[in-house]
This record gives C-alpha cells, sequence and structure tokens, in this order.
C-alpha cells in the first residue's frame, strides 16, 4: 500500500503539537509523568495515575503490535480501498494504544499479535505515525 | 430494594410515521410522536410539565442526527414546563430517560414528555452514510480536534471502523465466529418481519447476509442499521398514575448508568465488554432482579456486535460466551428463552436511535406487539442503549 494523497488533519494546539511533528526526527512520542513515569495518551495536564503535573514528552521505542484491527472497505473519503486500520499496542505500557494505518504490506495481511513498527508519513506540518511489519 | 426509579412509570408512548425518505421536518415528525404518546397515557397537552430530549438542537454529529431542541418542542405545543432537558453528553440515548425518572423521582415533574427525532435518511439524501470529519471544514483541507483527532486522520471515519476492532479482539480472545455474529442481523429481519413498520421485511438467509459487501471488516452491510426519519415519544408518569391509563404501564425498575472505564474507542481496558460492561453492573446493583428475571431483551443494534456485548453484560451469558449463546438464533428467537430485538431492531427497524428499544418494550409488556408479540407475556424487559465508550440500560416491569 502506497502513501495515501489526503488524510483528514488534526488541528494542532499547544497540547498536542509535541505528538504530531513528533516524526520530524523519526522518533514516536507521548506524554510521560515525570514522577511515576505513567504514559499519559491522549495528552493531559496532570497524571491522572499519581497527581503530577511534571508531564514531558518522552520517546518509545516505536514498535509494537497489533492489538486489533480492520480491513476498510467503505469508500468514506475518494482515496484508495481497501486499507488496513489498526490498533497498536506498545510494549512500554499495557493500555497503551494508537490508532493507525498497517503500510507496508496488504491490508488482509493484518494480524492481531504482528508485530509493528513506526514510520512516518509527512503532510504539511504534520507527521502522521503509520505502522509497518517489524 | 426501593429506589427512586420505581417512582415513575412509562405511561405512554407514541411514534409518528418511520421511512427511509419521509420529507417531513424534525419538529413536524415530533409533534406527531408527543401527541400519540400523550393521548396514548391518557393525558392531554395541558398535563405535561416535564420535557426531556437526546441530544438536542445543533449537534454535530452528521445530518439529521439531532432532531428539534426542548425549546422548539415547548413552543410548538405551548408547553407549560416545570423542567426541561437536553444534551448529548450522558448514559447514551437514555440519559433522556433516565433525567426524566430523576426529575419526577425528585418531586420536579410529573408528566415528562421524552422524545428522541431523526432524519437521517432525508438529509443524508442520495450520498450514502456520511462518514465523520470530511467535509466539514469550510473549504481546503479539514481540521480535527477533540478525540477524533485519534481517530480521523486514520481514515478511520465512521463508528463502524472503531467498533470493529472490538468485535476483531472478541473474534481473537473467544473464537467468535461471523456465522455467530450474522445472528443477530438474520433475528432481526425475522422479528422485522413481522412488524409493519420496519423499514426491511424481505427475509434474510445466511446466505444472504454472507451476500452482503463488506464494509469494514467483521462487519458487513447488514451489520450496520439502517438511516431513517421517525420520532420516538414516551411519557415518564408519578407511578400514582397507573390507575388513571387505561392499560397496563411499564414500571422503571433499575437505571444502569455508570461510566468507568476511560470513554475512547481505543483506549478502553477491555476491548470486548467496552461500556457496556459498567452500565450493566451498575443496573444490577439497583433492584433485586437477576438476569433470569428478565423475559425479553431489547439491546442497542447500531452495530450487530453491541447486542452480542450488552447481552454478556448484562449477564445472560458469560464473558466471551455470546457467540454460542446466539449460535442458531434459537435461543433469541421470539419463541426462544430471550428474545431479542423483537422489532427488528434498528438493523431492519431503523436506526431511532435507541429510543425504538424503549418503544418496543414497553409495546411487549403490555402485549401489545401484535404479530411479534412474545407469546409468554413478558413481565421484565431489559433496554440497552449505546455501548461503545458510553452506555445506558433500563430494567422495566409489567405494572
Amino acid at each position: 500500500m502506497s502513501t495515501v494523497s489526503f488524510r483528514v488533519q488534526p488541528a494542532l494546539d499547544d497540547s498536542n503539537r509535541f505528538f504530531w511533528t513528533s516524526g520530524e526526527d523519526g522518533r514516536l512520542r507521548f506524554l510521560r509523568c515525570q514522577d511515576c513515569g505513567y504514559w499519559l495518551h491522549p495528552p493531559v495536564p496532570r497524571c491522572p495515575t499519581c497527581g503530577s503535573r511534571d508531564v514531558a514528552p518522552e520517546a518509545v521505542s516505536g514498535r509494537g503490535e497489533i492489538w486489533s484491527y480492520t480491513v476498510n472497505h467503505q469508500n468514506w473519503d475518494g482515496g484508495e480501498v481497501p486499507y488496513a486500520i489498526v490498533l497498536v499496542a506498545f510494549p512500554e505500557q499495557e493500555g497503551l494504544r494508537l490508532t493507525s494505518n498497517l503500510v507496508g504490506c496488504e491490508p488482509d495481511e493484518a494480524r492481531i499479535g504482528m508485530p509493528v513498527q513506526v514510520r512516518f508519513e509527512q503532510h504539511d506540518q504534520v507527521w502522521f505515525p503509520v505502522f509497518e511489519p517489524a | 430494594m426501593t429506589s427512586f426509579e420505581q417512582r415513575s412509570i412509562i405511561s405512554g408512548v407514541g411514534q409518528s410515521a418511520i421511512g427511509r425518505r419521509l420529507g417531513r421536518s424534525g419538529l413536524d415528525l415530533t409533534i406527531d410522536a408527543a401527541l400519540s404518546a400523550i393521548a396514548d397515557a391518557g393525558l392531554t397537552v395541558a398535563d405535561i410539565d416535564g420535557l426531556a430530549t437526546y441530544p438536542g438542537a445543533g449537534v454535530g454529529a452528521g445530518a439529521g442526527f439531532s432532531g428539534p431542541g426542548s425549546p422548539d418542542v415547548q413552543d410548538a405545543l405551548r408547553l407549560r414546563l416545570n423542567w426541561h432537558s437536553g444534551g448529548l453528553e450522558g448514559p447514551a440515548q437514555l440519559q433522556a430517560v433516565v433525567n426524566a425518572v430523576l426529575a419526577v423521582g425528585a418531586g420536579l415533574a410529573r408528566h415528562v414528555l421524552v422524545y428522541r427525532t431523526v432524519t437521517e435518511a432525508t438529509e443524508q439524501g442520495s450520498g450514502g452514510r456520511q462518514g465523520i470529519g470530511l467535509g466539514g471544514g469550510g473549504g481546503g483541507v479539514p481540521r480535527m480536534g477533540g478525540s477524533m483527532q485519534w481517530t480521523i486522520p486514520f481514515r478511520a471515519y465512521s463508528a463502524a471502523n472503531w467498533l470493529a476492532m472490538n468485535a476483531q479482539r472478541h473474534f481473537h480472545e473467544f473464537g467468535t465466529t461471523p456465522e455467530q455474529l450474522a445472528m443477530i442481523a438474520i433475528n432481526a429481519r425475522r422479528n422485522a418481519a413481522l412488524n409493519p413498520k420496519a423499514i426491511y421485511r424481505d427475509p434474510m438467509t445466511l446466505e444472504d447476509y454472507f451476500a452482503s459487501r463488506i464494509v469494514t471488516t467483521p462487519f458487513r452491510l447488514f451489520d450496520c442499521d439502517a438511516p431513517v426519519d421517525g420520532s420516538t415519544a414516551v411519557i415518564v408518569s408519578a407511578a400514582e398514575h397507573a390507575p388513571a391509563v387505561d392499560h397496563s404501564v411499564a414500571r422503571v425498575e433499575a437505571v444502569g448508568t455508570a461510566l468507568r472505564g476511560r470513554p475512547s474507542w481505543d483506549q478502553f481496558d477491555d476491548m470486548t465488554t467496552m461500556g457496556a460492561r459498567d452500565a450493566a453492573a451498575a443496573l444490577w446493583t439497583r433492584t433485586d432482579l437477576k438476569p433470569a428475571d428478565v423475559d425479553v431483551v431489547e439491546l442497542y443494534d447500531g452495530f450487530s456486535f453491541l447486542s452480542m456485548c450488552w447481552l454478556e453484560a448484562l449477564g445472560f451469558c458469560g464473558v466471551g460466551e455470546s457467540g454460542p449463546f446466539i449460535e442458531g438464533g434459537h435461543r433469541i428467537a421470539l419463541d426462544g428463552e430471550l428474545p431479542l430485538n423483537t422489532h427488528g431492531g434498528q438493523l431492519s427497524a431503523g436506526r431511532l436511535h435507541g429510543f425504538g428499544f424503549i418503544h418496543e418494550a414497553v409495546l411487549q409488556l403490555r402485549g401489545e406487539a401484535g404479530d411479534r408479540q412474545v407469546a409468554s407475556g413478558p413481565e421484565v424487559a431489559a433496554v440497552a442503549n449505546g455501548g461503545g465508550p458510553v452506555a445506558g440500560a433500563l430494567l422495566l416491569s409489567r405494572l
């Protein structure tokens, strides 16, 4: 599957800009509590586990596994179908997940448990994290 | 156990015409449903002193989703209200009913008109089902904020996509099969054939189901509900009104309104249960009734898989066992041990968005469901709305 020509863009603000521009150096980042180490996603200003407000973006390995997926056949946006939407789970923390797309293989090759690795698709000033088989 | 819920009854129900493209305004349909429900409750417009709706006017969740707001209906019927309410946030569509039950239980109102109106079929026209987030940006590339930024940019435009991943995970963890999932749609169609107001009434075989196109695996077209135009209204009254009604009524036994897991499609701790788990658990803490006491179930099927989640969450089968539970479709048939979605659900009777299930549960308890009436004379009904990030459940009994 090739890079898609069109993606709806996130509206960037002070809370999410780090995430959507993180791929500029090829690394995927989530917010992390600097006191207890809990990863926060989506970004919030206070750690819901320990209450600390000392939270900052940190890079993860970018490796994970497909927790679940769906192969979309419906033409919602005029783009190429079918394509695989995947929910990637990261080893850094149980329950830390990201909805994304599987690229670099056929959509119907998606499987739960498949090891994947992040790569980035740049559109304007946004780096979309997508995943390919590791 | 007594609860504030038991101070309320559903004294009347009403519905407008329901159709794929009626070309009538939401307010017009709402007035039909409201007047029908008010008369059914043995009341006049002048008796109505409370008004509640989901979601209220102008909620940007797709064309035709909102229906008229409560001030519009108040004005159109010249209601003299002690209390009114509308909003999108709460235990799914059921929140309007729960709010009404709270208002009656607190003595703030005596007869609350509660309605839900959709005109999605007319307003979406022939363009097909809409995804979320497209074309709303006022030209140029749309930009998405809030929770939608985590799904829409990855072309996951619809709840069909989001929930399909929950279903896929259920398949993976429990061995649930496409043939089992199919029984939700097939059962709905079987019941819809007996409901003159249902949208799709032609028989559907397993073969027909598998011939329908894939929307997003494992969901096929027949796993997705059908947008319609229509309005449903119910009257929530103080229980003291019951003897004044010339038919049996549905007493509200318990509501399930909990929100405990993360309210997110992709961050919820257990993808195979979602919000239904918490709402259902809360429901059973508010009543002495048990799942075995329930005679008929009307469980949200905006997508087929949600009904399976509710069967498990409400304890009619174990976690992960809904596939075998519905296999073959006998257990959930009209003459089975737990008749499910007896009017055809949203899959075949149309997407009245939660309120179709309440309406049907009341008719079944009253023994007024016509050709699709459950013959054993149900005394307790469970109703569920939503079931993804947010969920609500309702237990009704015949009074």
